[in-house]
């Protein structure tokens, strides 16, 4: 019963949460009043320098690029390696495929999978140590960002334990965390997976007609 | 103090930008590594992402997709207090220069100094400006300059360079193409400049002159955060360049100033100017590509250049400086970083004109100094009359022995007339 509860109505409901949540969130954005239209002389397309913008700060620049490496490895790490776990294991080619849409592409071997999950392990908790260890981090972090990172540590976890398939429950409990998340995700911090290149088109824009990305 | 006011301003200010911006910070902290007075100090309340808490706080309560549904469920962040807004009245003036250096460092390409810019609105609709600040613009708005320089004063530093350089400057001439204006900084401290141009523009055969009505060009209400007295001290130029039909103003070598009259200045007005406004450092590039500045010998010291923050990183103006330098240096070496890069000198984004600031603006030189102490050069160049004069008060402070140069008369300096 629970289980078909998991995987039935609690799915559904939580991705109708999370697509219609972040509908919300980022229109709760673009609704509010937009900047007014610049009327001073462009000396570049602001078009090209919020393209520009969204690349440019996928590495830092400017002389940070050692200064930051700690983040930027650590950052890398955990997106990259998440990223692959998320569109390339087995057992989600096989949900998606059998939930959502058919994929293209072929899953990874079992030990592309733990290559990943190691890297995304590493830098999550790496990120997190940092959270908690770093006064300038301390300052700066709330309730939302340590719920945020364990919630994705809750789904990780649980994902790497169900990883056999051999256990109903543990992959139940996967599935869980995973609905869990994705409830929360509106909610939360975690929209920074796509307020990022509202943030950086933003900038990109405004500096960009001035001849310049910073 | 008036904290509805200021609480409705930061409202106001909130538009889509402001909330992608806030929602999308991660608190990495990366920014404080960007910038001098966290670097300078360790003081973790100087984190650029944690001037940015006001202004949150009001975003989560009021704007934000989610402030409504927090509110029904008694979540809501708590509204601002007085209190809130005197803790971080010295965040929000005297611990940032507006240099946006550490949007180069965010992941997320926050602007984070034109949220600052915004809490500043907020700061002037609540009465809290610096003293010293509300002083400057009070000069601005009553005598037409912030330090006080009448124009009766003007005239005579004027006629002096004329006399010195020995070409006669027609103040309020009708019928040429430019007119120039000046940084209060210039026409007190460095009036030598005026000189420089006079005869820089002979050589170009360019016609010239300088407004009596608008010789100003800092814009003390784009640093303290008033837009009713930035529109005030644009307009004056405005007005000024129009009754004379000038064909161009010259933004001088000046960084806030460049971004109030070029960048901010049509917007606070409410239209374009029937004239263009080019930075000096433009037109002295674009004369120099023309062949229109001829230049003898150079300079054998080892010069290194200071990138005005508001001129370059946040004013597009990267290559300019560079090539005039290179026209005129022999050795001309590069700090690292510079460009749109550079570190601040400490002391804009008004942060020179607020006493109460003083300390941290020579604490925070020391980012600076750190750099030039890696390059050491014989002479610093720049090209803001601001940075200039920050630069040689806490070069005193650390007893550096280094002339500090302005990027037009080193070029004068070197005219082939």
């Amino acid at each position: 019963m629970f289980v078909e509860f998991v995987e039935g109505p609690l799915w559904y409901f939580s991705a109708a949460v999370f697509v219609l949540g972040v509908i919300w969130r980022l229109s709760g954005i673009l609704r509010l009043r937009r900047r007014k239209k610049d009327l001073s002389i462009p000396r570049a397309s602001a078009a090209v320098g919020a393209l520009k913008a969204q690349f440019l700060h996928f590495v830092p620049h400017g002389g940070f690029t050692f200064r930051t490496l700690y983040h930027l490895v650590a950052g890398y790490a955990f997106h990259l390696g998440l990223f692959v776990l998320v569109l390339w294991a087995a057992p989600h080619i096989k949900f998606i495929e059998a939930n959502i849409v058919a994929v293209p592409w072929e899953p990874l071997p079992r030990w592309g999978f733990i290559i990943a999950a190691q890297f995304a392990f590493a830098g999550l908790m790496l990120l997190w140590v940092r959270r908690i260890s770093d006064p300038v981090m301390i300052k700066l972090s709330d309730r939302d960002d340590h719920v945020s990172a364990w919630l994705t540590f809750g789904v990780m976890l649980t994902g790497c334990m169900a990883l056999q398939e051999s256990v109903q429950a543990l992959r139940v409990l996967h599935m869980m965390f995973v609905e869990i998340w994705l409830l929360y995700f509106p909610f939360s911090r975690l929209m920074h997976a796509f307020t990022f290149a509202f943030s950086r088109g933003y900038t990109g824009a405004l500096f960009g007609r001035r001849g310049v990305v910073p | 103090m008036n904290l509805s006011a200021a609480v409705e301003v930061f409202t106001d200010s909130l538009d889509a930008s402001a909330a992608s911006y806030l929602d999308a910070c991660v608190h990495c902290g990366q920014c404080a590594q960007a910038c001098h007075f966290y670097e300078t100090t360790g003081d973790t309340r100087y984190i650029p992402a944690y001037k940015m808490k006001l202004l949150d706080r009001v975003y989560k309560r009021t704007k934000s997709p989610l402030a409504g549904v927090k509110r029904l469920f008694g979540l809501a962040r708590t509204p601002l207090s007085e209190a809130d807004l005197e803790e971080w009245n010295d965040l929000i003036y005297d611990s940032c220069t507006l240099c946006g250096r550490c949007t180069i460092v965010c992941p997320m390409g926050i602007d984070i100094a034109g949220m600052v810019r915004k809490s500043r609105e907020a700061m002037v609709a609540a009465d809290l400006v610096p003293k010293s600040m509300l002083g400057a613009a009070t000069r601005a708005l009553e005598i037409g300059s912030p330090l006080g320089i009448k124009p009766e004063t003007l005239r005579k530093i004027v006629a002096e360079q004329a006399e010195d350089v020995g070409i006669p400057i027609e103040l309020d001439k009708v019928g040429v193409d430019y007119l120039v204006i000046l940084s209060a900084m210039e026409i007190l401290n460095f009036y030598e400049v005026i000189g420089a141009l006079a005869r820089i523009f002979k050589q170009a055969g360019i016609s010239w002159t300088i407004s009596s009505k608008a010789y100003e060009a800092t814009n003390i209400g784009i640093q303290m955060g008033d837009k009713a007295i930035a529109k005030t001290l644009v307009s004056r130029v405005v007005d000024a360049a129009e009754e004379l039909g000038v064909k161009y103003v010259i933004s001088p070598e000046c960084g806030h100033a460049y971004s109030a009259l070029n960048w901010e200045g049509p917007n606070l007005v409410g239209r374009s100017y029937n004239f263009q406004v080019i930075h000096i450092l433009e037109l002295l590039d674009q004369l120099q590509q023309q062949g229109r500045i001829r230049t003898k010998g150079t300079d054998t010291r080892r010069l290194t250049f200071h990138d005005p923050c508001q001129i370059v990183r946040r004013g597009g103006i990267v290559a300019e400086p560079r090539r005039i330098m290179n026209q005129v240096a022999d050795n001309f070496v590069e700090m690292s970083p510079s460009g749109a890069a550079n570190i601040c000198c400490g002391g804009g984004g008004g942060v020179s004109s607020n006493s109460r600031a003083e300390d941290l603006r020579i604490t925070a030189f020391a980012a600076k100094k750190e750099q030039l102490d890696d390059v050491q050069p014989d002479a610093l160049v720049t090209a803001c009359g601001n940075c200039r004069n920050v630069l040689e008060e806490a070069m005193d402070v650390y007893d550096m022995d280094m002339p500090v140069l302005g990027l037009t008369e080193l070029l004068a300096t070197y005219l082939d007339d």
